[in-house]
């Protein structure tokens, strides 16, 4: 297998974008990572995009060759373009595919790409898409929606660890900062635990401040072998792991109602695969759909024990200039989180990140990132782990 | 949506109908075809589950989809049967009522409607159980 580098990043501003369509989104994330990496449409093997229900927000399927065609890849190059689902995850999953594939061998030049276009249908409808990355026949026709699972997850972490009300808004807080600081932010506001907690309630404990938003966006990545990365573009991001792990759809079934399992495997295959622990990451971007999803993600990934992901977020721990800055981009909380670009977006960030892009949000000095995805409540995770060092 | 969507599961929707396999002694709500544990090894058999059982973890829905819009809000939990499976299900009850290892029983309601033109469809949902309703 081949060591696989990130030569070029592209992403569109994320929010409610009413004027732009789906393709369009798509279309401005491939062309400003393919500038991004120096190259041009005719280098490209192959695509692999991430996208969560194109088929309810927009009533349109066989997203692979509408986007190849949108993109210039289809007409006169017939490059082979596949589209990836794992609900939420559905972005970290085509970057996963992406960097197989030229690990492998099969191609040298691929984009990975995610794009959600949520905003084209009325709300009752968002919601009813998102919930089925959860269990339709036991989860959602017994009147289960997303939050509502997060928020079962919630009110145990509560009651056997003692996380509180003020910790969980403390994620939206940091997150909401950190996001003042990025421009292509959906909520570039800072807002105070007050706010968080006075919130209407979406479903007890989590109200709308613990909420991600619904968010159109796109995002692209152009992936080629390590070896090739340095002739291509002067500031390659290395690949270290790419992991990935599944669990049961239901959130009633897993082992342990406030753990993911499926983090906590996909971590423990991408440290393996990295040879690195927790403690030598210096940044990461998780899957924060809910602001109880970050505490359990910071403890799933093993930066912290399980029940302390409350204390060290109030404690600063996670926040920018903290011993482990979480979310540096404001996360799918402040950032936003259209469904199919979330894994790719958090890809950026941790590339741009490593390679000191980002200004005010700069973590300093950091070398190797760590982004992870979720899928469902839990039912598919994976994990990447970035570095700035080739192997 | 088709009837026979609804309908195929009627036996484990309205009388809590699961599986239990023979060879690990594993028991599934809802049912399943192949063991998870014994995979290909396991003798799956039907098992009916008395319904009874307690909050594992519960939330009050405020903000449901258009199916469910006209409940809210609502008690939805996660429920650990007697027998050992958890399952996901409404509780019936004051939301102020609610707490984690409350003990419930079943009772058979209306779950959600296909639309306004749609079909109706039933099921289990669960209620505090108190001394008087034994």
């Amino acid at each position: 297998m081949r060591d696989v580098a990130i030569i070029g990043v592209g992403c569109t501003n994320f929010g409610e974008m009413w004027e732009r369509s789906f393709r369009d989104l798509f279309v401005e994330a491939g062309l400003n990572a393919l500038e991004d990496a120096g190259t041009r449409g005719e280098d490209i093997e192959a695509l692999y995009v991430g996208n969560m229900s194109a088929g309810k927000f927009i009533d349109q399927e066989h997203i692979g060759a509408l986007i190849a065609d949108y993109a210039g890849l289809a007409g006169s190059l017939h490059i082979p373009s596949t589209r990836v689902e794992a609900a939420c995850a559905s972005g970290g999953l085509a970057l996963r595919d992406g960097v197989m594939v030229v690990a492998s061998g099969l191609h040298d030049i691929v984009i990975a790409a995610g794009v959600e276009k949520m905003t084209d249908v009325e709300t009752g409808v968002t919601i009813d898409a998102l919930a089925s990355a959860a269990d339709r026949e036991w989860e959602g026709f017994m009147g289960a929606t997303f939050p509502g699972l997060y928020a079962m997850m919630a009110r145990l972490h509560m009651h056997k660890y003692g996380t509180t009300r003020e910790q969980l808004a403390t994620v939206a807080v940091k997150n909401h900062h950190n996001a003042t600081m990025n421009p292509k932010a959906q909520y570039r506001k800072d807002i105070t635990i007050e706010e968080v907690m006075n919130s209407p309630l979406v479903a007890d404990p989590l109200r709308v401040y613990d909420c991600s938003p619904i968010t159109d966006g796109a995002a692209a990545v152009v992936l080629a072998p390590a070896e090739l990365a340095r002739k291509l573009n002067d500031a390659p991001i290395y690949v270290h792991a790419s992991a990935q792990a599944s669990d049961t759809i239901t959130l009633h079934d897993r082992r342990d109602i406030t753990t993911l399992d499926a983090t906590v495997y996909a971590a423990k295959r991408a440290y393996e695969m990295a040879g690195i622990s927790p403690k030598d990451v210096d940044v990461a971007e998780v899957h924060d759909c809910f602001t109880i999803a970050e505490i359990c993600a910071i403890e799933d990934l093993g930066f912290v024990q399980k029940g302390d992901g409350g204390p060290a977020t109030e404690e600063g721990m996670t926040a920018l200039g903290g011993k482990i800055p979480i979310n540096p981009s404001g996360g799918l909380k402040a950032c936003g989180h259209p469904v199919g670009a979330t894994g790719i977006k958090q890809a950026i960030e941790i590339a741009e990140q490593l390679r000191g892009d980002v200004r005010e949000r700069q973590v300093n000095g950091a070398e190797i990132g760590l982004t992870h995805n979720v899928g469902g409540t839990g039912g598919t995770a994976v994990v990447h782990i970035l570095s700035v060092n080739k192997r | 949506m088709a009837v026979a969507r609804l309908w195929r599961h009627i036996p484990a929707r309205y009388n809590l109908i699961g599986t239990e396999c023979q060879i690990c002694g594993g028991l599934y709500f809802p049912p399943r075809t192949t063991c998870p544990t014994c995979r290909r090894d396991g003798k799956i058999i039907e098992r009916k589950f008395k319904g009874t059982g307690e909050v594992v973890t519960y939330t009050i829905i405020y903000s449901a989809s258009s199916t469910f819009r006209r409940q809210t809000p609502y008690v939805l939990a996660i429920i650990r049967l007697d027998e050992g499976p958890q399952l996901t299900g409404q509780i019936v009850c004051n939301p102020d009522e609610a707490e984690i290892g409350m003990k419930v029983r079943p009772i058979f309601r209306k779950l959600g409607e296909d639309g306004s033109s749609g079909i109706i469809y039933y099921g289990t949902k669960f209620t505090p159980l108190r001394e008087a309703s034994k």
